[in-house]
Formats: structure tokens, C-alpha cells, sequence
């Protein structure tokens, strides 16, 4: 049941209906019926996995809980829910890749290589984060099995993400939400936005990707790297809008996943913008441990003592490389995924060590007061972080590199366009689409919400919401021989 | 004190550390700097700050680093 789907739609707003005709003490435990339905509708075969993950995370919170703030007594038990839980995922990941595919199919558990379980990578990781930052004394344990169980499976988020805090959302999962006009319009408003980006945009570029990923060279490898950022821009961004604007609708707040990345004028902010919630994870519970572990503090020690100031820097490189990889086999294990941390890695400590060159450089040439020098980081950044994306696409790392290798030569200029499979109003289309979502971006990066702003003026939002409303009727991709294409990030 | 002070204008000289209040929050320290600067306090005033002491709260002025290391070396 995709977001887009007509079940998804029926389901959600029937949700929505019963949750605001119900006393506020039966909201939670609708929404935790919705989400345990919703689960077994969405998936074939598994739908205990997610309880497994709930249980064990319940279990380990009230463990710690009892036997207070001693490490040595909870440790054994944190460590046995994380290897019980983040083994799962590795073996689910496993299964989708050689050579574990081709032993698992032909058993009793086949059906776990037709693709990761719905959520899988979202709701570990939420629940995992929950039980380290009760283990950590950040968070108090949650004592009902329940509302434990509707943390760990919230349906809107389980799909996609964003990976919530436990400290965010389980307070939200307990109070009750008295119907707001405001919430709900605003919710509806968001929703509409994403399924704009999703079926007028992202599933428009997804034929053109498609060709040119097997075929792209030179130019065309650089139009692909455009089209694949446009592609997954809108699907991911498209998708968490839904998530959040049903969630809104709902009066419950998840964190921001994105802030316009394209903005970003350095890899670091890039990071700060893209997926939000997966890089802050990864920065609280994999980066910073690894940073403080006895190894690399030891590693630092040393490296100081024989290397300088390069021995300094480098235990964080390390951790630094350790949480790429990490972030890398997050979205499959599979060598491109691996290549595609790597090298976001490669671009971090580079700019780290060049970062004296380039505050010469500045100081003595003074670009970076000059207004285009803003626009030209940006696009920089752009074009850098879209070449190393174009990596998720090639499950052949030499592959990748081959066409990237195309992009320093004549086919940069001289190339042949496959058949893209889209029509002159196709591209003219996606055209206008990518026009709207980059000025709606650039209202929003220099005035705040464009929802917020245009609350008062009550006959543009409603024709703009009208607009969009005929936008995504007329133009979106759906309807009979469409096959509706499951959204990109349902596969990590 | 002093040295933490040194270590602060080594990472970023250009920022006023006796005043600012809000360096995590305003994005003045990222995650590189404050791993930067676990390390540099490990090596040079022989606190060792956990993983579970990495908040904002801690990092957020001169004064909140130094009460932790305090609270550190108490322990």
C-alpha cells in the first residue's frame, strides 16, 4: 500500500475521520490499531518482524529502568537488543544481495529476498535510538508495552521516515489532540505538496533516469546526474511531506528531514540539510562513540606523538570514515553504497586539510564577498554531490567510474542521447515543475513557510491550494497503465 | 581555564568564545569540531568525556565546557 495508492488515501482519511470523532484518551490507541493494520496490509509474510523490534526495545527500557543507572548490569542486556535487532536488519539487507539471496530463496524464508521488509531501516533505527538514550539517562523508560509498540510502528513514519526521537514523539503519542482547522488544513496543504513532487515531478524524470542510466555517457552522464538529483530530490522530500502533513493533520509534529540541501555552499552544510534525521543518528550514536572509544583515543595518543598535527586530526578522520561506511551499508550492502560513503568521506577530510589553503586564498583574492561567489559554492556543490549520488545507480562500482571518466573528455561535448521515453510536454512539464519547487524553496529559505505566510491572505492560499490540487489531478503520473513506483527510499 | 580557552581559539579563531552562549544551537561548533575538541581536552587537561556527555547543554558556551570537564575530573 504506497503512499500514492488509492488504499493509502481510503485508509488515511478514514483514520483521520475516527481519530477526531473519538475521545482524545482513544486516539493513541486508534493510531496503534491503524499502524499494526496498516503493517499487515502493506506487507506479505512478515508482519511480526516489527514487533520483535517494539518488544525488545520495551523489555530493555524497563531493564534499565530497574536496575537504575548501573552500566555494568545494563550493558549485557543494551548489547544483546542491539545484536538481536541491528542482526535482523544485516540479515534482511543480506538477503537482497549474492550470495545470501540465492541460498535464502530456496528455503521457507524466501520471501525476505523480495525486498526489504516495509520500514525496516526507519523503525530500528527510531527504537534503537530510544533504548540507547534511555540506557544513556537522557530519557525516562516508557512502561506501556503499547504505547512502546505505536512508537516503534507509527505507520506515517514507518513508511519512509523521519527516524523520531523517543524524547520527540513519545509525549506527542500520549496526549490527546483536540481538533484544529489550522493543523488539519495546513497537514492537508503539505500532503498535496508531496504527492505534486512525487507523481508530477519525480515519476516524470524516472523514465528519462532509467535510459540514461544504461546508456548515459559524457554529457549525457552529466544530464543524468541532474535528472537522478531532481528524481530523488522530489521523490524523498515529496514523500516525507506526505508523512509530516498526514502526522500534521494528526497533531503530531516529526522533525524536518530536509532544508533546501541544494543551498548548501559546503559538504558540511550539505549534510546538515539532506536527511536531517539519518545524519544526526548516525552523528549521536555511531560517530561520537567511535570518536571517544579506548582504540582510536589510544590511536590518538600516538598518531600526536609521531605525526604532528596530522596525527591529530586523523583518530577523527577515522571515525569520520567508520560513520560513512556505516551511513554507506545503511542503504544497502552492496560496493556502490560502500564507494558512495567513501567518497562522501574523501570530500569531508579534503576540505578539512585544504581549509588553510582556501583561507589564504580568500584573504588574499576576497571572493567571498563578491555577491556571485554565493551562487557559484552552491552550484559547485551541486554538480559535486550529484556526480558521487550518481553512485546509488550503479550496482558496478567500475561502471560508475567509467562514466564518470566520460565527463574529462570529448563525449562530455560530443555525446549520444538514448531514447529518453518523454514527450516535449513531458519535459516541459518537469520543466515547470522543477521551476515551482526551486521558487517555493527560495520563498521558504529567505521568508520562512510559504503556509505560514499565506495563512491571512485566505483567496490566494486557496486558489494556489486549488491549483495544485488541478496540478496533480491533470498531470500527475497514475491512473490505468501507470504502474505506480514504489517510492526510493522504501527500498533502504 | 586558559587552556581551554587556547584550545576554543585554535579550532576557531575568529569566534568570540567569552561571549557567545548558543555555539551548538547557531551552528558556530559542528560535530568535527566537537570531536576535535573531545580530543584535544583528553591530550591537554586529561578530562575524558563520554559519548553520553556529547549535548548541546555541554557545549553550548566556554562556561558549560568547563563545568563539565569540572564535574570530569571530580568524578
Amino acid at each position: 500500500m504506497a503512499l500514492q495508492s488509492p488504499g493509502f488515501l481510503f485508509f488515511a482519511a478514514a483514520l483521520l475521520a475516527g481519530y477526531y470523532l473519538l475521545p482524545g484518551r482513544w486516539q493513541g490507541k486508534l493510531l496503534l490499531i491503524g499502524s499494526l493494520g496498516y503493517y499487515a496490509l502493506a506487507i506479505q509474510g512478515w508482519p511480526l518482524l516489527p514487533l520483535v523490534t517494539a518488544v525488545t526495545a520495551w523489555a530493555a527500557a524497563r531493564c534499565f529502568e530497574r536496575t537504575g543507572s548501573d552500566k555494568r548490569k545494563n550493558r549485557p542486556v543494551l548489547l544483546t537488543c542491539l545484536a538481536v535487532n541491528f542482526g535482523l536488519l544485516l540479515f534482511c539487507k543480506a538477503c537482497q544481495t549474492e550470495p545470501l539471496y540465492s541460498f535464502i530463496r530456496a528455503t521457507a524464508l524466501g520471501p525476505l529476498t523480495r525486498g526489504l521488509p516495509l520500514g525496516m531501516s526507519f523503525y530500528i533505527f527510531m527504537a534503537m535510538g530510544y533504548v540507547l538514550d534511555v540506557y544513556r539517562g537522557r530519557l525516562p523508560a516508557e512502561k506501556s508495552l503499547w504505547r512502546t509498540t505505536l512508537f516503534t510502528l507509527y505507520f506515517p513514519q514507518l513508511i519512509q521516515g523521519p527516524i523520531s526521537r523517543g524524547g520527540e514523539l513519545l509525549s506527542q503519542l500520549l496526549t490527546p489532540h483536540p481538533f484544529s482547522g489550522r493543523q488539519v488544513s495546513f497537514g492537508l496543504q503539505r500532503m498535496l505538496w508531496g504527492y505534486f513532487k512525487k507523481l508530477v515531478v519525480a515519476d516524470r524524470a524516472a523514465p528519462a533516469v532509467a535510459a540514461l542510466r544504461a546508456e548515459g555517457e559524457g554529457g549525457a552522464f552529466l544530464l543524468l546526474t541532474i535528472l537522478y538529483a531532481l528524481e530523488i530530490y522530489a521523490d524523498f522530500t515529496g514523500g516525507i511531506d506526505i508523512v509530516l502533513g498526514y502526522s500534521q493533520a494528526l497533531g503530531i509534529t516529526l522533525p524536518e528531514n530536509f532544508h533546501h540541501p541544494f543551498f548548501s555552499k559546503n559538504i558540511a552544510e550539505y549534510w546538515r540539510r539532506w536527511h536531517i534525521t539519518l545524519g544526526t543518528w548516525m552523528r549521536d550514536y555511531v560517530y561520537y562513540p567511535i570518536s571517544v572509544s579506548q582504540p582510536i583515543r589510544r590511536l590518538g595518543r600516538a598518531a600526536r606523538k609521531r605525526l604532528g598535527g596530522f596525527g591529530k586530526r586523523l583518530p577523527v578522520y577515522l571515525a569520520t570514515a567508520a560513520t560513512w561506511a556505516v551511513t554507506g551499508l545503511w542503504h544497502g550492502l552492496t560496493p556502490n553504497f560502500l564507494t558512495w560513503g567513501m567518497l562522501n568521506c574523501l570530500v569531508i577530510i579534503l576540505s578539512q586539510e585544504l581549509a588553510p589553503l582556501y583561507r589564504r586564498f580568500h584573504s588574499r583574492f576576497g571572493l567571498k564577498e563578491k555577491p556571485w561567489y554565493a551562487v557559484f559554492e552552491m552550484l559547485r556543490m551541486f554538480f559535486l554531490m550529484n556526480l558521487i549520488r550518481a553512485c546509488d545507480l550503479f550496482l558496478d562500482v567500475g561502471e560508475y567510474f567509467r562514466r564518470l571518466g566520460t565527463l574529462f573528455g570529448p563525449a562530455l561535448w560530443r555525446f549520444r542521447l538514448p531514447e529518453l521515453g518523454l514527450s516535449s510536454w513531458d519535459w516541459i512539464l518537469l520543466a515547470l515543475g522543477a521551476g515551482t519547487m526551486l521558487t517555493v524553496s527560495v520563498v521558504e529559505e529567505r521568508r520562512g513557510s510559504l503556509r505560514e505566510l499565506l495563512w491571512e491572505r485566505w483567496t490566494l492560499r486557496w486558489a494556489l491550494t486549488f491549483g495544485l490540487f488541478l496540478a496533480v489531478l491533470l498531470f500527475g503520473r497514475y491512473g490505468v497503465g501507470y504502474e505506480a513506483s514504489s517510492f526510493i527510499y522504501n527500498r533502504f | 581555564m586558559e587552556e581551554l580557552k587556547a584550545i576554543l581559539r585554535e579550532l576557531h579563531e575568529d569566534v568570540d568564545f567569552e561571549k557567545e552562549e548558543t555555539l551548538i544551537d547557531d551552528g558556530i561548533l559542528d560535530s568535527f569540531d566537537i570531536v576535535t575538541l573531545v580530543a584535544e581536552i583528553d591530550a591537554r587537561l586529561d578530562a575524558v568525556i563520554p559519548a553520553e556527555a556529547l549535548i548541546p547543554e555541554n557545549f553550548n558556551s566556554l562556561g558549560a565546557m568547563w563545568s563539565l570537564i569540572c564535574r570530569l575530573r571530580e568524578v
